[in-house]
C-alpha cells in the first residue's frame, strides 16, 4: 500500500490531526507484557565478575579469529579477535586482566554446543586502552564511520546480532532514504531499550545522527511503542529541534520486528525474499545507536550492554549494564538470585529467545535479557491435533498460512512449505502463541528451515565429492598409463642394451676369431 | 484404389528401410538414461548399493531393477533427484536414514600403513607411511572402503557431529 493509493478521506483526517498517520499492521498478537517487573529501577552496573567467558562467535557470520595467547595481559577494549570474512565482527576485551584459557565453553546457543571461547581473569582495575576518538565524528566520511563501527565490533543489539557495519555499507550502496530506529521492544518482560532511552537519550540521538550521516538517509524516524511513555518523552526531548522524529507506535507483538516496523511507519512492505534496503529503508536498534555513539565519540568498542534480568523467579528484577562474557548466573546473583526454582531459563525475550539448560553460559552482544520463568508463567501443555481454526493465519504478521506450512512439513515435504512462503517466515512465534491446540508451529518452521539448509549443504557436498572422485579416477588412469609407458620404455631400453651387448659380444668374438686366424697364418 | 495401395506400400517400404538402416548405423551403445543417471551418482564406486560400481548401479536404475533409494552416500537429496529423473515416487520409508556419517581414524590404533589413504575414492584421507592418518570430513562420503582395508580396525564410521554451523532444531513431537 503506498501513500497515493490511500483513501482521500484518510489523508484529510491525518492532515486535520483526527487520525493517526500510522499504517495498519497485519496480524500480530498481544501477549501479557509483564514489563512492570523490571521497568522501574534505573540501570545498575554489574559488579565485575572474577572471570569473563568471551565467545568468538557472537554475531551472524564467520567466527572471529583470536589474536591473543594464553597468559597474555589485556586491557579493557583491546582487540581480542579479528573479524574474518565479509560478514563478521571483531571481539574486544570486556575488562582488563589476563587471558587464562582459550577453548570450548558452553555457549548461549539453543543447541547447547560448546563454542570457542576466551576466558579472561579480571584484574579488578577495569583499565581502558588509550582511546583515540576523532575530534569531530561528523567530519568523518561515511565510509570512515562505517569502518570505525565495524572495528568497534558493533552488531545489531536487538537480538539478531548482524554486523552493523555490513548493514551501513549495504544501505549506502542501495541509496537508503529512510532510517528507522527500532525502539519497539515488543517482547514481553524486556525493558533494556526502554531504560536506555529514558536514561541515555542524548547519546542515542547523537548515535542516530551518526548512523544517518553514514548512510545519507534524509528521513529519520524513531519508532517507540506507546507502552513506554517515559522513553517517548525522553527521546522527544533529546531529539527536539533536530532531524530525528520520534513516532509513537501501538504496542503489539511483533512491532519490534524490522519488517513490521517499516510497514507501520512507512506503509511500505519489504518484498518477499527481499531486504529493507531494497525499498530504501535501513533499520537499526536504539541500543546499536548508543554503541555507535560510544565508539565514535569516546573511541570505546562494544564491550558491554544493557540486559534485562526478569521473570517471576527472580528476586529483584531490573536492568544491568553487564560486560560481554559475564555468566547469566552472575547477572541473576546481582539481582538477588532466584526466588524459587525456575521452570524455564531464557536468554533474550520469551517469544524468540534461546532456552537455556543452565545459567552457566556467558551473555553476548545479542543478549537482551536473562529470564527465569516460573511454572505459572510457562504454559506447558502437550500439543493436540490441528483443528484448522486458522487463528494462526490471523496472527501471522507476514500474511502466511502457518497451518498449511506445518501440514507440509509434518508430511515430510519442507519444499512444499517453501511454496507456501516458509522463507518469509520471521519465526516470531505469534502462531504458536495463539494456537488453541498448542502446536509448536514456529518450532516446526525452524526445524524445516534447518532441514532445507542441511539438504542444500549435502547436495553441495555431493557435488564436491563427485568432482573429487572424478579427479581421482582420472589421476589413477594417468598414473597407470604412465606406468605402462615407463614399463614399455624400460623394456625397449633393455632390449636395446641387450642387443648392443650381443653385438659387442659378437664383435669381440669376431675379433678374437680374426686374431686367431691371423696367428695361425703367421705361425 | 491402386494409387492408395501403391503409395501406402511404398511409404511402408521406405519407412521400414529407414528404420532398419537407423537400427544398424545409428545404434546407441548402452542406455543413454543410464549414462545420465551415472552422472548423478556420487562416482565413488563404493559398492554399498550391492552393485560393483556407480555404472552398473545406474544401469540397474535405468532398467528399474533397483530402487531410487539404493545409494547411501547420496542421501536424501540424491533420492529426490533420481525420483524426479525417473518419474517415480520416492519411497523414503525404504531408505534407512541413520543420519549423515563420516569416517574417523582412531589415532591410538593407526599404524600409518597408508592402505586407507590408497583406497579412498575421494582423496578424503591425508597420510603418509608410518604417520597417523586423518580424515577431511568435507570430502568424506562415508563409503566405508577405508574401514574394509584397515588392518588394525583404526578407521570407523561415526555419525557426523553437529557443529554450531550445521545444528538445527530437531523435529517436534507429533500430536497423537
Amino acid at each position: 500500500m503506498n501513500v497515493a493509493s490511500e483513501p482521500f478521506l484518510k489523508r484529510l483526517l491525518v492532515k486535520a490531526g483526527l487520525s493517526s498517520s500510522l499504517h495498519k499492521l497485519r496480524g500480530g498478537v498481544h501477549p501479557e507484557g509483564r514489563k512492570d517487573l523490571s521497568a522501574e529501577p534505573p540501570i545498575r552496573v554489574l559488579p565485575m565478575p572474577e572471570r569473563l567467558y568471551v565467545p568468538l562467535q557472537q554475531h551472524i557470520g564467520a567466527p572471529a579469529r583470536h589474536l591473543v595467547g594464553v597468559g597474555e595481559v589485556v586491557k579493557k577494549g583491546q582487540l581480542l579477535a579479528a573479524s574474518q570474512g565479509m560478514v563478521s565482527a571483531p571481539v574486544h576485551a570486556p575488562t582488563s586482566g589476563r587471558v587464562i584459557a582459550i577453548g570450548d565453553f558452553p555457549g548461549p546457543h539453543p543447541s547447547g554446543l560448546p563454542m570457542p571461547t576466551l576466558t579472561i581473569e579480571a584484574d579488578g582495575l577495569d583499565a581502558w586502552i588509550d582511546a583515540d576518538p576523532p575530534a569531530d565524528p561528523f567530519a568523518l566520511s561515511p565510509e570512515e564511520v562505517a569502518t570505525r563501527v565495524g572495528a568497534a565490533g558493533i552488531v545489531g543489539l536487538g537480538g539478531a546480532a548482524f554486523p552493523a557495519a555490513v548493514k551501513l555499507n549495504l544501505s549506502r550502496r542501495n541509496e537508503v532514504r529512510t532510517l528507522i530506529m527500532n525502539g519497539g521492544e515488543c517482547e514481553p518482560y524486556l525493558t533494556c531499550d526502554d531504560r536506555l532511552m529514558q536514561e541515555r537519550a542524548a547519546q542515542i540521538v547523537e548515535g542516530i545522527r551518526l548512523i544517518a550521516h553514514a548512510t545519507g538517509a534524509g528521513e529519520i524516524l524513531v519508532g517507540i511503542e506507546d507502552n513506554k511513555p517515559d522513553a517517548i518523552a525522553a527521546m522527544t526531548k533529546a531529539a527536539a529541534g533536530g532531524p530525528v522524529k520520534v513516532v509513537k507506535v501501538p504496542a503489539m507483538y511483533p512491532m519490534g520486528s524490522e519488517k513490521q516496523l517499516i510497514q507501520v511507519l512507512t506503509g511500505q512492505e519489504v518484498p518477499a525474499g527481499g531486504r529493507a534496503a531494497d525499498i530504501g529503508v535501513l533499520v537499526h536498534n536504539v541500543g546499536t545507536a548508543y554503541a555507535v555513539q560510544q565508539a565514535l565519540c569516546l573511541g570505546r568498542p562494544l564491550v558491554s550492554r544493557i540486559i534485562t534480568v526478569s521473570g517471576g523467579a527472580i528476586m529483584a528484577p531490573g536492568n544491568l549494564e553487564a560486560p560481554i562474557g559475564a555468566l547469566a548466573a552472575d547477572l541473576v546473583r546481582a539481582c538477588g538470585g532466584l526466588r524459587e526454582d525456575a521452570a524455564r531459563l531464557v536468554l533474550g525475550g520469551p517469544m524468540m529467545g534461546t532456552q537455556l539448560t543452565s545459567l552457566d553460559v556467558p551473555v553476548i552482544k545479542g543478549s537482551s535479557g536473562v529470564l527465569a520463568l516460573t511454572v505459572q508463567e510457562v504454559e506447558q501443555t502437550r500439543p493436540g491435533p490441528c483443528i484448522r481454526c486458522s487463528s494462526c493465519v490471523r496472527a501471522c504478521p507476514m500474511g502466511l498460512l502457518p497451518l498449511e506450512m506445518a501440514a507440509r512439513i509434518r508430511a515430510g515435504d519442507p519444499a512444499g512449505a517453501v511454496d507456501w512462503g516458509l522463507k518469509d517466515c520471521i519465526a516470531c512465534g505469534s502462531c504458536s502463541y495463539v494456537c488453541p491446540s498448542h502446536i509448536p508451529l514456529v518450532h516446526w518452521f525452524n526445524h524445516a528451515k534447518g532441514d532445507l539448509a542441511a539438504r542444500e549443504r549435502l547436495k553441495m557436498k555431493n557435488e564436491a565429492t563427485k568432482k573429487l572422485a572424478d579427479e581421482r579416477s582420472a589421476r589413477m588412469q594417468r598414473i597407470a598409463q604412465e606406468r605402462e609407458e615407463a614399463a614399455r620404455l624400460r623394456a625397449a631400453k633393455k632390449a636395446a642394451a641387450d642387443a648392443a651387448k650381443k653385438a659387442a659380444a659378437e664383435a669381440a668374438a669376431a675379433a678374437k676369431a680374426a686374431a686367431k686366424a691371423k696367428e695361425e697364418v703367421e705361425a | 484404389m491402386i494409387a492408395a495401395l501403391l503409395s501406402l506400400t511404398l511409404l511402408g517400404l521406405a519407412l521400414g528401410l529407414g528404420l532398419g538402416f537407423a537400427a544398424i548405423r545409428l545404434k546407441v551403445e548402452g542406455n543413454p538414461l543410464a549414462e545420465e543417471l551415472e552422472a548423478l551418482l556420487p562416482g565413488s564406486q563404493c559398492g554399498q548399493c550391492g552393485y560393483p560400481g556407480c555404472g552398473p548401479a545406474a544401469r540397474a536404475l535405468a532398467e528399474g531393477a533397483a530402487p531410487v533409494t539404493l545409494c547411501p552416500p547420496g542421501g536424501r537429496p540424491l533420492i529426490e533427484v533420481l525420483a524426479a529423473k525417473l518419474g517415480v515416487d520416492a519411497d523414503l520409508s525404504g531408505a534407512v536414514d541413520s543420519g549423515p556419517k563420516v569416517a574417523e581414524v582412531q589415532e591410538d590404533l593407526c599404524i600409518g600403513c597408508t592402505k586407507c589413504y590408497k583406497v579412498c575414492p575421494t582423496d578424503a584421507i591425508l597420510g603418509a607411511a608410518k604417520q597417523v592418518h586423518a580424515v577431511f570430513r568435507e570430502a568424506c562420503t562415508a563409503c566405508g572402503k577405508c574401514v574394509d582395508v584397515c588392518p588394525t580396525e583404526a578407521t570407523r564410521m561415526i555419525p557426523l557431529p553437529a557443529t554450531l554451523q550445521t545444528w538445527y532444531w530437531s523435529k517436534p513431537e507429533v500430536s497423537t
